[in-house]
């Protein structure tokens, strides 16, 4: 039912789209039609696969990185109060600052490859991550706590059987959003200066016109995004309580 | 296990400059059931949380003592309305929360033998949340009797249960709980009739002390003295009211 509710609204987009192109006779460098675009994402489709898996192993070790990064950051904030003192207001203000601006001095420190993407794609999860499982840690029912007590629990094991336990949900929602935002941050550090990913692909296929090569690296993006959710989604189901 | 000290507390509470609740002394027989009967917000959960060295948001002036001179805090099991069971622990977990919070090697043969004894047996493996809310207050209970502790604070743990498994759950905690000092904070006229050994009503002016029924608590539901005493117990409280 889900499926096919999904391939009902994939073909509806489709026909708006291309009859959007019919209607308006734009020419193919301003607008190509869907099948044009899938035509030249079979043409180019090992060419695409390369840079797909660049952009991935970018997003997957940021990813990884920044959620590791997150999780460590959140249990400091919870534990100490002078780290919260000290580091809580640091770390909205770097969420004030456009991560975009950050990507050239990325490149900078990093280099052209693979370290200033990943480096983008942690730096655009770090706080999403951080501040739901501070949140969760922050928020552990105040009965728990109450029953903790009066069986004279140490902080420690008050923190690893009962805040940790309980705070999983709420990291989990922050995982699914850094899904979704680590992509983000591979492809602006790739369009700020690299030579490999999806995001290097887009940029090259605008410049030479090739609207269409340019239509078919960005879907690829969007469906290896949807699938990154997903799967995220999916692992984190148990964390969340969605599963027994 | 100690034996069950007598507790005496003795003194007031403000919140944020005003009164709470005025000087007053309340003594909880040792080994037995004290039944603190009241309306919302005069202040008896207070009093069970100060006795528990809970965080009350109330400054008590004052002091709570044991009769055989130990501290009173460390000596408490604890029960509440809310089960406050782990959802995502399974009933056996829930039951050893405390020696695993302690980090002590749980005894499992007394696990075994309370969950038998709240008739939970085939429970054992299953999360709260596949439990009725009566299953839910027996692993509670056995929760609080696998702490073994002479002291035990029940605040209201069986208003949130329909009427049949209310009075189920009073009389197996009833007996479970013999010969413990207990306090039972309640709003239920009915519940303190049942269960008290002694009954004290907490009102804006302090604390009166009523007689309890002659019959062994948990009294009958149809005791006719204890049917009166629940008359008796309301009347004062909707006389406060007024």
């Amino acid at each position: 039912m889900k499926l096919l509710s999904v391939f009902a609204a994939t073909l509806f987009a489709l026909a708006i789209w291309q009859a959007i192109v019919s209607l308006t006779g734009l020419p193919k460098f301003i607008l190509p039609g869907p099948a044009l675009v899938a035509e030249t994402w079979w043409q180019n489709r090992w060419v695409i696969a390369e840079h797909t898996w660049v952009t991935a192993m970018e997003v997957v070790i940021g990813l990884a990185c920044g959620t590791v990064l997150g999780i460590v950051t959140a249990l400091q904030l919870a534990n100490s109060r002078v780290a919260r003192v000290l580091v809580q207001p640091m770390l909205v203000f770097t969420q004030a600052l456009p991560v975009f601006a950050l990507a050239p001095l990325l490149t900078l420190w990093l280099g052209y490859g693979l370290w200033s993407k990943v480096a983008m794609a942690v730096l655009i999860i770090y706080f999403p991550i951080t501040s739901s499982f501070f949140d969760g840690l922050m928020r552990t029912p105040a009965g728990y706590l109450d029953l903790a007590r009066t069986m004279q629990a140490s902080p420690r094991a008050v923190l690893w059987h009962i805040r940790i336990p309980a705070a999983l949900p709420s990291l989990a929602s922050g995982m699914r959003l850094a899904a979704v935002y680590a992509p983000i941050g591979a492809v602006i550090g790739e369009w700020v200066g690299s030579s490999r990913g999806l995001g290097y692909l887009m940029l090259l296929a605008n410049g030479r016109a090739k609207t269409d090569l340019m239509f078919a690296a960005m879907l690829t993006l969007g469906v290896f995004s949807i699938l990154l959710h997903l799967i995220v989604r999916l692992a984190t189901a148990r964390m969340a309580g969605e599963t027994r | 296990m100690t034996p069950a000290p007598e507790l005496v507390i003795n003194g007031s509470a403000t919140i944020s400059g005003a009164p709470l609740f005025a000087p007053l002394t309340l003594t909880l027989g040792a080994g037995r059931w004290t039944c603190l009967l009241g309306g919302s917000g005069v202040g008896k959960t207070t009093i069970l949380r100060l006795i528990a060295g809970l965080e009350t948001g109330a400054e008590f002036i004052g002091q709570i003592t044991a009769s055989d001179g130990h501290s009173v805090q460390d000596r408490v099991a604890y029960m509440a309305q809310d089960d406050l069971l782990l959802p995502w622990a399974t009933v056996a977990q829930n039951v050893l929360l405390g020696a695993r919070l302690r980090r002590q090697k749980p005894d499992l043969n007394r696990r075994d033998r309370l969950i038998e004894r709240m008739h939970l047996q085939g429970h054992m493996n299953k999360k709260p949340g596949e439990l009725s809310g009566g299953q839910r207050q027996r692993v509670a209970l056995a929760r609080t009797l696998m702490e073994d502790r002479p002291i035990v604070l029940l605040d209201e743990p069986f208003s949130a249960l329909d009427a049949r498994t209310r009075a189920d759950m009073q009389d197996l905690a009833a007996e479970a709980l013999q010969g413990r000092t207990v306090l039972l904070v309640t709003h239920d006229p009915g519940e303190a009739a049942r269960l008290g050994q002694a009954i004290v009503v907490m009102t804006q002016d302090g604390i009166t002390p009523c007689r309890p029924p002659r019959a062994l608590a948990p009294r009958k539901v149809d005791d006719l003295e204890t049917l009166e005493t629940q008359g008796a117990l309301l009347r004062l409280l909707r006389e406060d009211a007024a």
